[in-house]
């Protein structure tokens, strides 16, 4: 099937590989992903993925910390045996909530922090011993790669992303 | 050039006059005499059932008479002591914004930030304030050490005489450092550091707009980062002098970092908020939402910070509890309970909710209304530093209070715009203003 087939475009600046990237977008060709040594600012935006959402996980995971901590505090200190520790008053949580707010500012952030990065890794699916998907091991070091899936117009593309500044453009056949 | 809007001009000098009524409505209702203090009194406990009047006719014995004696003479010094404590609150208040925006524009300076210069003539027209403030505030210390008011307990009559019936044995071991001269010396020395660091720095921003070489620019740079370490140490000593020693008996370490953050972040939300109605009115084409963004980050992580010191402040002592230092909070708490758990909302919980959204950073309206709730928040936060070694348990937010901040308002609203008249709003050669003026983020 033809539809196994894609391109790899490589571009050895960035500057040309945004500027591709612009023209692909306009010719209306799907491009499956972009590889790239580093991060280039303003590619999410040129290739118009969206924005994440990992901000909102984190706000999340903060207030299920803030609300672990006070549960925890509050049933052992309040609840469960509220000895006399030094005059501090436990009586009710409020009431002693000033020696609670380090622990309370310390889980929001571990939990806000922790699980968002964890989040990061099952979403952007990076664990260990995980198999590298790297397509060409130069894109770790100084190139760039621009992966278009190829619907019968193989020659048309091939045109296409050589007019495009490409130092190279390879069609590959996918498994 | 900024052309300041006829509208905005009548705004502030309705503020200013309204506001002068009020705070000569506040000094002519003040009691003049221990009698009308006692009438007061007497109308008082009418409301609650003899209260303290009955008390003190059936227990008509030596004892209970002298003790109400020195109770109707607190109470009328506290009642004297409000529009006065009322003027003070808002006059250092708002000398502290244009301050706080001092200390930021030349933070921007040495620290060449980038994305800044766009908006250094906002800085300085909102730094601008400085000058007339700081004078009124001037003559409040002064009027103060004439024994106009009793604002201050340490400068009363007789307090470090050996003897007198006013001494106090912990003040006079503190007198080599409370007392008048040195007190007044050394108020003068910071303003006038403060103020000249703010003329020579703004003569230089304009000199170097028509100048052929970088050599103001550099010239700012080298007294920016001077004026720095000027201004951290008359800082603190600035809040030990002019609001700790309200409570003389009493001492915090880190008072001079809560102070600041609380007058800092009140002074780049003001710095903010002119941005705002300059650019809405069309004059800053050049300032986008990147800008406006940065300037939310730091009102929000100010906002933040203020909130880590006066936790910090009020957890250590309420933790130890020694008698000595707690006293301070535990008449806050008891007599201030509004505007103490007040101040801690509008500073931290109602600003972190509005403004950790990235894309409410960028909202006018919301960004707007975190500022007034900032600025309110700090207001009161000054107004709990201050009021309760003043006027104690007689406070009240009514006509003296809102009258001079109403005053104060206005006047800033017109010293400020008028001082954004005298330039073009974007300095012009200045080494980072085309980065600046591509700022995004």
């Amino acid at each position: 099937m033809s539809s196994n087939k894609v391109i790899h475009a490589i571009y050895n600046d960035d500057d040309v590989l945004m500027d591709a990237v612009h023209k692909t977008r306009a010719a209306h060709h799907h491009i499956e992903e972009v590889f790239t040594p580093f991060p280039v600012h303003g590619l999410d935006k040129a290739m118009g993925i969206a924005p994440t959402r990992l901000a909102i996980c984190a706000f999340i995971y903060g207030c299920i910390g803030l609300s672990v901590a006070t549960t925890m505090m509050n049933y052992i200190m309040i609840q469960d045996w509220p000895q006399d520790i030094g005059g501090k008053p436990s009586f009710a949580y409020y009431q002693n909530m000033p020696a609670f707010i380090p622990v309370m500012f310390e889980m929001t952030v571990f939990f806000a922090a922790h699980l968002m990065v964890i989040t990061f890794y099952m979403r952007s699916k990076l664990w260990p011993f995980k198999q590298a998907e790297n397509p060409d091991v130069r894109t770790t070091d100084d190139h760039f790669l621009m992966e278009v899936s190829v619907n019968d117009n193989e020659a048309e593309l091939v045109k296409f992303f050589e007019a495009t500044g490409a130092v190279e453009v390879k069609v590959i056949d996918k498994h | 050039m900024y052309t300041f809007s006829s509208k905005l001009k009548t705004f502030s000098f309705v503020l200013m006059l309204v506001g002068v009524l009020g705070i000569g409505y506040g000094f002519l209702t003040a009691p003049k005499s221990i009698q009308d203090v006692e009438t007061i009194l007497a109308s008082e406990s009418h409301g609650h059932e003899g209260g303290h009047n009955a008390h003190a006719v059936e227990k008509h014995d030596a004892k209970a008479d002298a003790e109400h004696k020195e109770h109707v003479e607190h109470v009328f010094h506290q009642l004297q002591n409000k529009p006065w404590a009322a003027l003070y609150v808002a006059c250092i208040f708002f000398m502290l914004i244009a301050l706080g925006a001092l200390a930021f524009y030349a933070i921007q300076q040495v620290s060449q930030a980038g994305w800044s210069p766009v908006l250094f003539r906002v800085m300085q027209g909102v730094t601008s304030y400085l000058l007339p403030g700081s004078i009124i505030f001037f003559i409040i210390l002064v009027l103060s050490g004439l024994h106009f008011n009793h604002l201050f307990v340490w400068m009363a009559d007789g307090v470090t005489t050996k003897g007198s019936a006013n001494y106090d044995h912990m003040i006079a071991g503190k007198s080599g450092y409370l007392n008048f001269p040195f007190w007044i010396i050394r108020a003068a020395v910071f303003i006038a550091g403060w103020n000249l660091y703010r003329h020579l720095s703004r003569k230089n921003c304009l000199a170097q707009d028509d100048a052929s070489d970088n050599s103001f620019y550099k010239k700012n740079f080298k007294m920016s980062a001077a004026f720095l370490v000027f201004f951290i140490v008359s800082e603190s000593i600035m809040s030990w002098d002019w609001i700790m020693s309200f409570d003389p008996h009493w001492f915090s370490t880190l008072f001079g970092w809560y102070v600041f953050a609380s007058f800092f972040v009140s002074g780049i939300t003001v710095i903010q908020l002119v941005t705002i109605y300059l650019k809405s009115k069309g004059y800053l084409e050049v300032v986008n939402s990147s800008h406006i963004h940065d300037l939310s980050k730091f009102m929000f992580g100010i906002s933040v910070f203020w909130t880590y010191l006066w936790f910090s402040q009020f957890m250590l002592i309420w933790y130890s509890n020694i008698p000595e230092e707690v006293t301070y909070f535990k008449t806050r708490i008891d007599m201030y309970p509004i505007t103490f758990w007040g101040a801690f909302v509008m500073n931290f919980i109602l600003p972190i909710l509005l403004l950790i959204n990235t894309d409410f950073k960028r909202i006018f309206w919301i960004i707007v209304m975190a500022g007034i709730i900032i600025l309110f928040g700090h207001y009161v936060d000054f107004f709990n530093m201050i009021m309760p070694a003043t006027v104690g348990d007689q406070w009240f937010i009514g006509v003296p209070e809102i009258a001079s901040v109403l005053f104060f308002l206005g006047l800033f609203i017109f010293v400020v715009f008028t001082a954004l008249t005298k330039a073009p709003l974007v300095p012009k050669r200045n080494p980072f203003i085309e980065e600046s003026k591509h700022f995004h983020y």
